[in-house]
């Protein structure tokens, strides 16, 4: 599943925080004695077989654990931070316990596919404190699951396709069919409907997360079809949707794709001027890693328990629209953000049947 | 020198001049060799908890490599280990979790299950080639990607819709708490008990057997086969056949030990190809690839320990461990060229002689 | 005498083993020098010796006079000695030219000058009579082309001393006649010859003086005008050789195997055996002769089940065979000599004593309850190879390793062993030494005389006539006659096989004898 990309600007963004703390770095020099400390707080992660820079969930949640460790003055290794990347499905387990056994005070592990090593390792080794990133095991007092709400991000990208729609017509395309991408789809849906309710959603699926070919013969039936907006949550299929939509305006159809996970907006450069990504749909687990690693150095580390993040916590959100999105709209996206944030909206989880 | 010092010292050289190129390379990356190398050792057999999980790496490559071996000495080429592998996967897995039967019964049902289901993937290959002279190494490549898929959709469906099948039931576990115990928590399993027996069994069919015979006599030349009255076909068939159900019980090891389940995947477990390079370091002889399968499967769980412990980013370890393997296998090249030459002299000499 | 060559008392030692032992031969200026010994007496060894290939223990040799040491082929082509291989190393899909040049191209600034070269291929080609097209490829040319690109790569690389092996193997009975014509043309031209044989006919027709070297020893040098084929066999072979196989007359007894109206098509589906009908009694060998290409290969399929039959009866003792499984007709006691033991009659990869036991393997009591028991198999093999003086280091070696008149022996062995009523021998004796054709001619004729029937099949005259209690002359597919031997002269016997009818008053029909 490539279904957990960060984005570029997230990137940027990080490194400027990165700059920040380097900033100070007069004192952070002094600090980084303190990575000997004892006391320090010390953070690692275990990789899915995407390995550690695939610009994704584990570049991300490195990023956050990177962050986290310039800030508190920590050294790379042990008693400070570190990664272990998976070659194949069957290190998963080798190297949580072998962070474990580093005695590591929080171990991340990173994607859904963990699930099962994470159950193992965390029934064996009781004073392990692991954290799984999009996934829930729950039960297990020394394990805290990771969720992001990404349908109530995907329903703000529904309220703005909504309503910058010239057609009335917009597109969802999703990978492959599973309750993750359903959130995606549902919150998408939900917030269209909610800005128009006469606005019509195509959703199609590509049965895959890897097929560029197929994702652009489904955005160009989309396109053709009348939807001049489209979304995709489709991982590496989504790259199909950029190349059609790319072509669609340089033959000039006036329309706009919006990007998942990450910021997309480098993918839609048409030229110097033109650019078709309207916006796109964030998971921030870096913030979500920081969050729970400030939590559990301060005591409280949510075992057992499903932290989820949403609009509330900026673990999801949507990202700069580079002026492709009206005032206008944008008026009407900050109070839905406002509304599910007090909840006054509750943003569906699932598509109905 | 003599042939036996002869023996002694191409492996040991080829694994020294390995480990030196290895290290080159660290050194060339900025890593200390040292703490690299014995981060690899202590991988291998720093505490029970490593040669654990050693042994357990070492598992699924015996069977991958006796498949390609026994494929070899038949006279075929099965590039589709992989394939029947993970089709054995998802029967053993299957099985595992769909079934309740007593303990040990049900492990072995689901491993006969594997068996099957490898067999019936290279029976497909087996029969093109036997029937139609379809080449066999491009028929099994392309089952290698069918069984992806079909695996994949066939989780889907096990699991309604999930990521993975549910897991075996305790009865057709090969894990062991015992094991655990032994080795703090490995997830060392019964399997390697199988490994071997599944060794033995392959000496016993190619050097014991009527049908081992057979096999080998159709493999080197099967127009003479023909002409002795063998069943060419049959034979062609029965080689991938036997080979696949190798491969099948290695993707119950998977099932029924490592992970308990199967899970989609997006690409292939690799084990199915290192059963390759393992059979051709075990010269394509049953305990030859058990020999293999220890040097690769110790290399590669070693390998984990070298970012662990020592912080050697993963793309040099696998440099390291490849050069390591590429020396070895060298090594062993020369010397079956030094005994090649030396047999053919002999023999050709002793011909002469008797004239 | 003025000597281009000498290798003087060379010995080379593999090992404990001595190849050759004191070996002396000497090529004088302008000779054919033909080096004769059977099968492994250490022929190729001593020219290895020569071509740099091999170092001896002892000797010397001398090119034009002076002492050399020979450390490498190329060495060799610098002293002007060339090889043409028994199996020629050319590359199928490259011209005449290219072929020639391989590994010695005249470079220009990087670049072949394939013109150059072609030009100076053809005028060496018209120069020694050779008559090859500089610009042919390879795979379209005839084998005896194919060796003469052989010996023009030798001349291109300066070669005056040519060692040739074994070069009539492979090549058709007018081939040889040019092939003899263009020797001694090379010699004309101020070439000297080495020619590795053991074909007693060619030696005499071409060559000046003949080296004997047998089991690794020198024997001696003769002038080939002062000798004759007898004396040369029994310097070879170290004992009075009988070229023509002595034996009893034959006394026929009831009808073993009996062919009806039988049609058998090749892989391409013509039609290869047309209404064939041939009988084989016991006590009698019936020899097929014709040319190659007749449907000799089709019948000997269509009889042991390995090809399907179209139409007619094959019966053995009363029994029908046709369309019956190998195996069960080999049980039903037919024995079968491959016409190629290579691709046909030996699994080569496998030691020569599991040979043995290719067609008893899963029988008892060699096998019982789908276990072998290898031991058996060996007690076996060291059977045959004593009785069928198989000479083999031991039965583990492997049937590649043997030579090809041993890996025949054990091949023979294996079916007579069985006892078979029948006993088909497709060219038994193809390229074998004079000494092992011998030993498996008495073995065919013993068959027939404890009343086994024996079905010969041979393109060799001599054989057919020789061995054959009956000729049956095979011709597009059927037999155009029957024969004796006895009132028959082998140029009747190629007109028959041309397929011309002779009258029948110039041969004795076998029935009215």
């Amino acid at each position: 599943m490539k279904k957990r990309k960060i984005g570029l600007a997230l990137t940027a963004l990080l490194a400027s925080g990165t700059l920040l703390a380097a900033c100070g770095s007069n004192d952070s020099k002094e600090e980084s004695k303190g990575g000997d400390n004892k006391d320090a707080f010390s953070v690692a992660m275990v990789t899915d077989t995407g390995g550690i820079d695939d610009r994704s969930f584990n570049q991300s949640t490195w990023e956050g654990i990177q962050a986290y460790g310039k800030e508190a003055g920590l050294k790379k290794g042990d008693g400070g931070y570190d990664y272990l990347q998976s070659a194949s499905d069957s290190d998963f387990t080798t190297n949580i316990n072998n962070l474990v056994r580093r005695n590591f005070d929080l171990v991340f592990a990173v994607g859904f596919k963990l699930e099962d090593s994470v159950k193992e390792v965390a029934a064996q080794q009781k004073d392990a404190k692991i954290a799984i990133i999009d996934s829930v095991v729950p039960d297990l007092d020394n394990v805290a699951s990771i969720m992001f709400k990404a349908n109530e991000a995907s329903y703000l990208a529904g309220v703005a396709a909504a309503l910058e729609s010239k057609t009335g017509k917009i597109g969802f395309l999703g990978g492959m069919e599973s309750n993750i991408i359903g959130g995606f789809e549902a919150g998408f849906v939900a917030g269209a409907k909610a800005a128009d309710p006469k606005v019509k959603v195509d959703v199609q699926y590509a049965g895959s997360f890897g097929d560029a070919a197929k994702g652009q013969t489904i955005a160009k039936r989309m396109y053709d079809s009348g939807a001049d907006i489209v979304f995709h949550a489709a991982g590496g299929t989504g790259q199909g949707l950029f190349t059609e939509a790319i072509a669609q305006k340089k033959s000039g159809n006036d329309v706009w794709a919006i990007g998942v996970d990450r910021d997309q907006y480098d993918e839609g450069k048409v030229d110097d001027k033109t650019n078709i990504v309207m916006t796109s749909v964030l998971k921030r687990v870096d913030v979500a890693a920081q969050d729970m690693i400030k939590r559990s150095a301060a005591g409280d580390f949510p075992g057992g328990e499903t932290v989820t993040y949403g609009l509330k916590d900026d673990g999801v959100g949507l990202a700069d629209s580079h002026g492709a999105i009206s005032e206008k709209t944008q008026k009407e996206i900050d109070k839905a953000q406002k509304d599910i944030v007090d909840g006054k909206i509750e943003v569906p989880e699932q598509p109905k049947k | 020198m003599s042939q036996r010092m002869v023996n002694i010292l191409v492996p040991v050289v080829s694994v020294v001049l390995g480990l030196i190129v290895g290290a080159i390379v660290m050194l060339v990356s900025g890593f200390s060799p040292v703490a690299g190398y014995s981060a690899l050792w202590n991988g291998i057999f720093g505490d029970s908890y490593n040669i654990g999980e050693t042994i357990r790496t070492i598992t699924p490559y015996v069977f991958s490599g006796l498949a390609v071996a026994f494929a070899f000495r038949t006279g075929m080429f099965n590039i589709g280990v992989e394939g029947q592998l993970m089709m054995g996967w998802l029967a053993a897995a299957y099985v595992g979790q769909a079934f309740e039967m007593p303990t040990g019964l049900h492990a072995v049902v689901a491993i006969l299950a594997a068996a099957v289901a490898g067999g019936l993937w290279a029976f497909i290959p087996g029969l093109l080639k036997a029937k139609l002279q379809v080449h066999e190494v491009i028929v099994t490549i392309m089952m290698n990607y069918i069984a992806l898929h079909t695996a994949n959709a066939a989780i889907s469906a096990i699991s309604d819709g999930g990521e993975k099948t549910e897991k075996i039931h305790e009865s057709a576990s090969l894990a062991s708490e015992w094991l655990a115990s032994m080795t703090q928590f490995s997830r060392l399993h019964w399997g390697f008990v199988v490994a071997i027996l599944a060794v033995i069994i392959m000496w016993i069919l190619l050097e014991k057997t009527t049908l081992g015979y057979e096999l080998k006599s159709v493999g080197f030349n099967k127009n003479a086969s023909e002409y002795a009255g063998m069943n060419v076909s049959r034979n062609i068939i029965l080689a991938m056949v036997i080979s696949g159900m190798f491969a099948g019980v290695g993707g119950a090891m998977e099932a029924l030990g490592t992970f308990g389940n199967m899970m989609k995947m997006t690409a292939s477990t690799g084990i199915g190809f290192d059963g390759i390079a393992v059979a051709l370091l075990g010269a394509n002889q049953p305990f030859g690839v058990l020999l293999g399968a220890i040097l690769f499967g110790s290399l590669k769980n070693g390998g984990l320990n070298m970012p662990n412990e020592a912080g050697i980013p993963t793309e040099i370890v696998s440099i390291v461990i490849a050069l390591i393997i590429f020396f070895v296998a060298s090594g062993y090249l020369i010397r079956l060229g030094l005994e090649r030459m030396s047999k053919k002299n002999k023999d050709t000499q002793k011909i002469k002689e008797g004239k | 005498m003025e000597y281009v060559i000498e290798m003087l008392n060379i010995r080379k030692q593999f090992g404990d083993f001595v190849a050759n032992d004191n070996i002396t031969l000497q090529l004088a200026k302008g000779e054919i020098h033909a080096l004769l010994g059977e099968n492994g007496a250490g022929k190729s060894t001593l020219m290895n010796v020569l071509f740099g290939l091999y170092q001896p223990e002892a000797g010397t040799i001398k090119v034009r006079g002076e002492e050399v040491k020979i450390s490498d082929p190329n060495k060799a082509n610098d002293l002007g000695i060339g090889m043409v291989h028994q199996h020629f190393m050319l590359v199928e899909n490259f011209t005449v030219t290219e072929n020639i040049i391989l590994g010695n191209e005249p470079t220009k600034l990087g670049t072949i000058n394939i013109k150059e070269a072609a030009k100076k291929v053809q005028k060496l080609s018209e120069q020694y009579g050779l008559n090859v097209d500089a610009y042919a490829k390879i795979e379209d040319i005839s084998v005896g082309m194919q060796q003469r690109v052989e010996i023009l790569k030798t001349l291109y690389r300066g070669a005056d001393i040519l060692i040739f092996d074994e070069p009539t193997a492979s090549l058709t009975p007018q081939e040889i006649t040019e092939l003899i014509q263009i020797m001694k043309r090379l010699i004309s031209e101020g070439k000297s010859i080495i020619l590795i044989t053991h074909k007693l006919k060619e030696i005499m027709e071409v060559s000046d003086r003949v080296t004997i070297i047998r089991k690794g020893q020198g024997i001696g040098t003769v002038t080939t005008a002062e000798t004759n084929p007898d004396q040369l066999a029994e310097m070879m072979v170290g004992r009075q050789v009988v070229f023509k196989t002595e034996k009893t007359a034959a006394h026929p007894k009831e009808a073993i195997l009996e062919i009806t109206g039988l049609n058998v098509k090749d892989n391409r589906g013509v039609d290869r055996v047309k209404d064939l009908s041939l009988t084989v009694r016991a006590g009698e060998i019936v020899g097929i002769a014709g040319i190659d290409g007749n449907g000799q290969s089709e019948l000997i399929e269509a009889i042991t089940g390995l090809r399907k039959v179209s139409s007619g009866k094959i019966i053995l003792k009363g029994q029908e065979l046709t369309g019956l499984k190998p195996r069960k007709i080999t049980e039903s006691g037919v024995g079968h000599i491959p016409q190629d033991r290579h691709k046909h009659g030996l699994v080569l990869d496998f030691p020569i004593g599991h040979n043995i036991a290719l067609q008893t393997y899963y029988q008892a009591p060699i096998s019982k309850g789908g276990i072998i028991d290898y031991k058996k198999i060996d007690k076996l093999a060291e059977k045959i190879i004593k009785e069928y003086d198989v000479r083999t280091p031991s039965a583990m070696t492997e049937a590649r390793a043997l030579s090809g008149g041993n890996q025949q022996k054990a091949i023979i062995g294996r079916e007579i062993d069985r006892d078979p009523d029948l006993l088909i021998a497709a060219l038994p004796t193809r390229g074998l030494d004079v000494g092992a054709i011998e030993f498996i001619h008495r073995r065919l004729i013993e068959q027939r005389d404890k009343g086994k029937a024996v079905l010969l099949i041979s393109f060799e005259l001599d054989e057919v006539m020789n061995v054959s209690d009956t000729i049956a002359v095979i011709h597009d597919g059927h037999i155009i006659d029957t024969v004796s031997p006895k009132s028959t002269t082998e140029q009747q016997l190629g007109l028959l096989m041309a397929g011309h009818e002779v009258k029948k008053t110039t041969i004795d029909k076998v029935g009215g004898e």
